[in-house]
């Protein structure tokens, strides 16, 4: 999904006729006119918001007062000493954690199906289609869907029922031994496809020729698997787990609209935790720390992608 | 059959059995999605439950599309995501133009910059967004939320536009040059008409994105005639009591857009789905 920007592999031909005296100075600053428009926009819409929010994290109470002084680190300290802050923590730790290996192993799953040899176009294309099905939809309509499907009197307990796997009605998103589990499955069955797509891709790039000489030397399913698949499709696994740990983390609708963090805080992640903070408590110096942890924790997963994607470059 | 034949017949069943297997736990959440639409509310916890009802009827989505409260959650999402999308390709071109075809000073970094961007949680800006958009008044008005999508869809647009620039010769452009005219008219006249391929992929992603979005919705906006579709799924849970049938009904006229640009430009939505962590 993405990549960093690299010019044309070619040498570039301006830099030669930048040095002529032909209108050098409007050939230099050209692209960076071209580029006004994003770096305004990264300006006022990502730099300032960022010192902000790091000033208001060092402020007593911002935005609903208007006499905020300096603070120090005592918003740190608060979050840092919220017993619920640390829920948060070790809640998304297992949702994130949990939610990227299985995305991984059914997107792997799906994708070596529907790359079968065996199969017809049309049949793949078909299945295709079913299989991205859950990519398609809103994080609002995976909610209301998985609330619909998950109450106690709905259609699940039916049919697990039915099926003898649970003695009496559960109430998935409400109890607190279940809630976690719950939300982590939906998420799991919205996030698949964005693998199986990618690694259907990549398989798809995979010569031919390299599973031919794995032939000729006598390599079973499982070893061409292992030897040839697997090492051809890392960088592209790396690449997209990179990514949906980053994204993952930061899941907040999914979560507001099932459970809402609850119940007793058994769901909490750290974004809604920090929302509540900001909009229900109106907090939003405590809330503007939270965030700018939470911030500090993804700048770190970035540094990792980036130099990652550079690798491949 | 020879073994061999039998063999591949036995495996070509197993292949097809997983994959019956899996679209059923894929797919049916969303057929009852769409069977529940069809229900009267008090149908759609009976039990046992039934794919097809006795009452089908179109009444949730009448409901729906005769309430202009929630015809206006429709419109509100269109301008939003069309202005978004518009916008992103636009300044995506310009600063893909720039990173495909020139060197500069400042241009890793600045690369390096949009790449992390994307990395930035929404959570985190959210707070200072409210603060911003309060004081420049801005606040519970469609420029919130064009502006702030847009710093989600726009690194994205940039690298996939640089991308598919570089698959470009440069020969088409210089040419131009060479005749005396601008970068301006080598960008619109030639590079853009010949990248209808690469700015659907964009557009079809950006536009996805800002339909989707739902946090900056709930926040940047109050009044009911400024929500999205996303939120207004959300008012649709108690109100009074919880209309199923209508949720599932909305969510169903929710997702026709991208079901449609899904339907219609398969090829280039996977592409941009897949472009960046797949190299060619």
């Amino acid at each position: 999904m993405r990549t960093s920007t690299q010019a044309a592999p070619r040498q570039s031909p301006w830099r030669g006729l930048a040095r002529r005296p032909a209108r050098p100075w409007a050939r230099r600053v050209e692209p960076y006119l071209f580029l006004s428009p994003t770096v305004l926009l990264m300006l006022v819409l990502m730099l300032v918001p960022i010192v902000m929010v790091i000033g208001y994290s060092l402020m007593d109470r911002v935005i609903m007062t208007k006499d905020s002084r300096y603070a120090g680190l005592v918003n740190y300290v608060d979050v840092l000493t919220n017993p619920v802050f640390w829920t948060a923590v070790r809640n998304t730790t297992f949702f994130t954690g949990v939610s990227v290996v299985a995305h991984l192993v059914l997107g792997m799953g799906f994708a070596l199906l529907l790359n079968s040899p065996l199969l017809g176009n049309a049949t793949k294309a078909i299945f295709r289609v079913i299989y991205i099905l859950p990519w398609l939809f809103t994080v609002a309509i995976i909610a209301v869907l998985w609330r619909l499907l998950l109450n106690p009197n709905g259609v699940v307990n039916h049919l697990l029922q039915g099926a003898g796997l649970v003695d009496e009605k559960v109430e998935w998103l409400a109890s607190t031994s279940t809630a976690l589990y719950a939300v982590t499955f939906v998420n799991i069955w919205s996030g698949y496809p964005f693998y199986m797509m990618s690694l259907l891709a990549g398989l798809q790039g995979i010569p031919r020729d390299l599973y031919e000489a794995a032939v000729v030397d006598g390599a079973g399913g499982w070893q061409r698997f292992a030897h040839v698949t697997l090492p051809q499709l890392r960088p592209i696994i790396v690449s997209i787990a990179m990514l949906d740990v980053i994204f993952t983390t930061q899941q907040f609708a999914l979560i507001w609209m099932t459970t809402g963090g609850g119940p007793i805080n058994v769901t909490e992640m750290l974004s809604t935790f920090t929302y509540k903070l900001a909009f229900s408590k109106y907090d939003f110096a405590t809330a503007s720390a939270s965030a700018v942890i939470i911030f500090g924790f993804s700048m770190v997963l970035a540094f990792f992608y980036v130099r990652h994607q550079k690798a491949r470059d | 059959m020879e073994p061999r034949g039998l063999r591949r017949a036995v495996m070509k069943a197993g292949v097809l059995f997983a994959l019956l297997a899996g679209a059923v736990v894929v797919a049916f959440p969303v057929v009852w999605m769409a069977v529940s639409s069809f229900k009267s509310n008090p149908e759609i916890f009976e039990l046992p439950p039934r794919l097809v009802t006795e009452s089908f009827s179109f009444d949730a989505y009448t409901t729906i599309l005769r309430d202009p409260v929630k015809v206006r959650f429709f419109v509100n999402s269109y301008v939003v995501a069309l202005s978004v999308t518009a916008l992103t390709l636009v300044v995506a071109i310009l600063a893909g133009y720039a990173f495909s075809r020139f060197d500069f000073v400042g241009k890793r970094p600045l690369n390096m910059i949009i790449v992390s961007v994307q990395a930035v949680p929404p959570i985190t800006l959210l707070i200072p967004y409210f603060g911003l958009m309060v004081t420049l008044r801005l606040y519970n008005t469609y420029a919130a939320l064009i502006l702030t999508y847009m710093v989600f869809t726009l690194p994205y647009a940039i690298i996939m536009m640089t991308g598919y620039f570089n698959t470009l010769p440069r020969e088409l452009d210089e040419a131009v040059r060479v005749d005396g005219a601008g970068s301006m008219t080598a960008l619109w006249r030639i590079l853009v008409p010949i990248s209808i391929p690469g700015l659907v992929s964009v557009g079809i992603y950006t536009f996805m994105i800002a339909w989707n979005e739902y946090l900056f919705a709930l926040t940047l906006t109050r009044t009911q005639d400024m929500r999205t579709v996303p939120i207004g799924i959300q008012l649709l849970m108690g109100q009074h009591s919880y209309e199923w049938n209508e949720m599932m009904a909305m969510s169903i006229l929710g997702c026709i857009p991208v079901l449609v640009l899904f339907l219609f430009f398969q090829r280039f939505f996977i592409g941009g789905m897949t472009a960046g962590s797949v190299k060619s």
